[in-house]
């Protein structure tokens, strides 16, 4: 095996260019449990940990433009504030440990239907730039995932920051899972409203081969909301009803296609009751912990 | 390849690593520094917690070639010479300590803790120390101990 350590984002473009099949790795939670238990065994490990372009962040216009490098760790202390819901999504992964060191682009990389960025990013119309030799891609998070851990993701690119604008309203994450802590989500729902647009942005993960948005529930929610007036409880029971009906899930060890779509009903429900209370109470932001 | 790292103060080297190494390995077969335990080698049970840059991380989880040139303190930094450091300290006193696997991940974390937030809550303790199980004590010592530990600190 080769370990390559590029020093800069041009050269690791360079190294990704000269060998696509290498295996990029940033904060290794994922990729070092496949290299201990041998369920990977690549010809070249790509580091990226000393690329510093990647753990930045900026503003891009009227958007953030977030590293694909920066941990969890980060988002929730640093950019908590302006990204909630990837916040709140964060603060479920895995461990103090886990958060220290995994990152939303290895989130993206590894592209689980269970990971716990993309139903906020899928909300929060987040934008994937991606990099190779031969140019820069810009992808919406809608586009991005294709399958069970499959991306959208070309051999010789790496992923190079999401762009995604501050939270114009209440944004809210749920996730289902055994206990509070290191787990992988039965489901997961991610909420994020736009006063301004009278609309609302959805992310449902880990109930259909990918992480996906409820689209018809989204145009319902536009047709029907009335921004000035308390939540109509039929139309947050229908919202939940939708969401339910746009994911595909399956019965797996961590539960059944029927529970799956019950518990993203009532979490599609509960989110916009929360992100509705924000909304009214005129604050803005959302300070409640995933459930 | 080679790999070289500030490991407890000191500049050490390791040769004949293998490209997908874990930093765990290298401490422990490599170093001759066996306080970091390996038990699941996957991240759940954070027995092998060693600081990286000074931050806490699962040391099973760093690829030995990303720790090059970088600082790590293990467990058997903690202690300045023969002086116990107050979290350990506390560990022996509390009684958190019984077959002793989940311990040297346990004071790294827990020492972290009590850096950052010298008067923790439970709360915050508890989910502090979520990334690392314990098959022996049912935790409440363990508790104790890092309760202890912040108290005496405060009190410095
Ligand atoms: C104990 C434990 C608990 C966990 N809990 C959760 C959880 O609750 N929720 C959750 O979502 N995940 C969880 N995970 C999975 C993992 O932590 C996340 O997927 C994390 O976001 C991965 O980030 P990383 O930087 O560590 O990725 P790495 O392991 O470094 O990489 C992951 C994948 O992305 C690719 N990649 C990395 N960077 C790039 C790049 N810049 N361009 C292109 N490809 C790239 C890699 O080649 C690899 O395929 C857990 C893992 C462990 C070990
Ligand atoms: S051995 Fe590293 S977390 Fe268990
Ligand atoms: S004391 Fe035995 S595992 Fe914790």
């Amino acid at each position: 095996m080769e370990f390559l350590q590029p020093a800069t984002w041009e050269e690791a473009l360079d190294a990704k260019a000269e060998h696509p099949g290498a295996v990029p790795i940033q904060g290794g939670t994922d990729v070092m449990v496949e290299l201990n238990f041998d369920m990977r065994r690549p010809a070249v490990l790509l580091d990226l940990g000393r690329v510093t372009e990647l753990t930045g962040w900026d503003p891009a216009g009227d958007r953030l433009r977030v590293g694909a490098g920066v941990p969890y760790a980060t988002v929730i202390d640093a950019l908590g504030d302006r990204l909630p819901g990837l916040a709140q999504a964060a603060r479920t992964v895995g461990s103090p440990q886990i958060r220290n060191r995994g990152t939303v682009g290895g989130n993206l990389g590894a592209a689980s239907p269970a990971g716990d960025s993309h139903p906020p990013l899928l909300a929060g119309d987040a934008v994937i730039e991606v990099e190779s030799r031969r140019g820069i891609r810009m992808i919406a998070a809608t586009d991005f995932y294709r399958g069970v851990k499959r991306s959208a993701l070309e051999p010789d690119e790496l992923i190079r920051a999401f762009w995604m604008a501050p939270a114009a309203g209440p944004q809210y994450f749920s996730k289902i899972g055994t206990r509070n802590a290191m787990v992988i989500a039965v489901c997961s729902f991610a909420i994020a409203l736009y006063p301004e647009e009278r609309r609302v942005g959805t992310g449902i993960g880990s109930a259909a081969p990918t992480p996906l948005r409820a689209t018809a529930a989204e145009e319902f929610l536009a047709r029907e909301l009335d921004w000035d007036a308390p939540l109509d409880e039929a139309v947050a029971r229908e919202f939940g009803a939708l969401v339910a009906a746009a994911a595909a899930p399956i019965d797996d060890v961590r539960g059944t296609a029927g529970y799956r779509r019950h518990a993203l009903s009532v979490m599609a429900r509960r989110t916009l009751t929360w992100a509705w209370r924000d909304h009214l109470g005129g604050t803005g932001r959302s300070g409640r912990g995933a459930a | 390849m080679r790999v070289s790292f500030i490991v407890n103060g000191a500049s050490e080297t390791a040769d004949d690593v293998w490209e997908g190494e874990s930093l765990l390995y290298v401490l422990r077969e490599r170093m001759g520094l066996p306080g970091s335990k390996n038990a699941c080698e996957q991240g759940e049970c954070g027995s092998c917690t060693v600081y990286l840059d000074g931050t806490p991380v699962c040391a099973c989880l760093v690829a030995a070639g990303q720790a090059e040139g970088r600082q790590v303190r293990t467990v058997e930094g903690l202690a300045e010479g023969d002086r116990l450091a107050p979290i350990q300290e506390a560990f022996v006193e509390a009684g958190a300590v019984q077959c002793g696997f989940c311990t040297p991940g346990l004071l790294v974390q827990a020492h972290d803790l009590i850096e950052r937030r010298p008067d923790p809550s439970d709360a915050e303790i508890r989910e502090a120390l979520a990334g690392n199980l314990c098959r022996c004590t049912g935790y409440e010592k363990i508790l104790d101990a890092v309760r202890l530990a912040a108290r005496r600190k405060a009190a410095i």
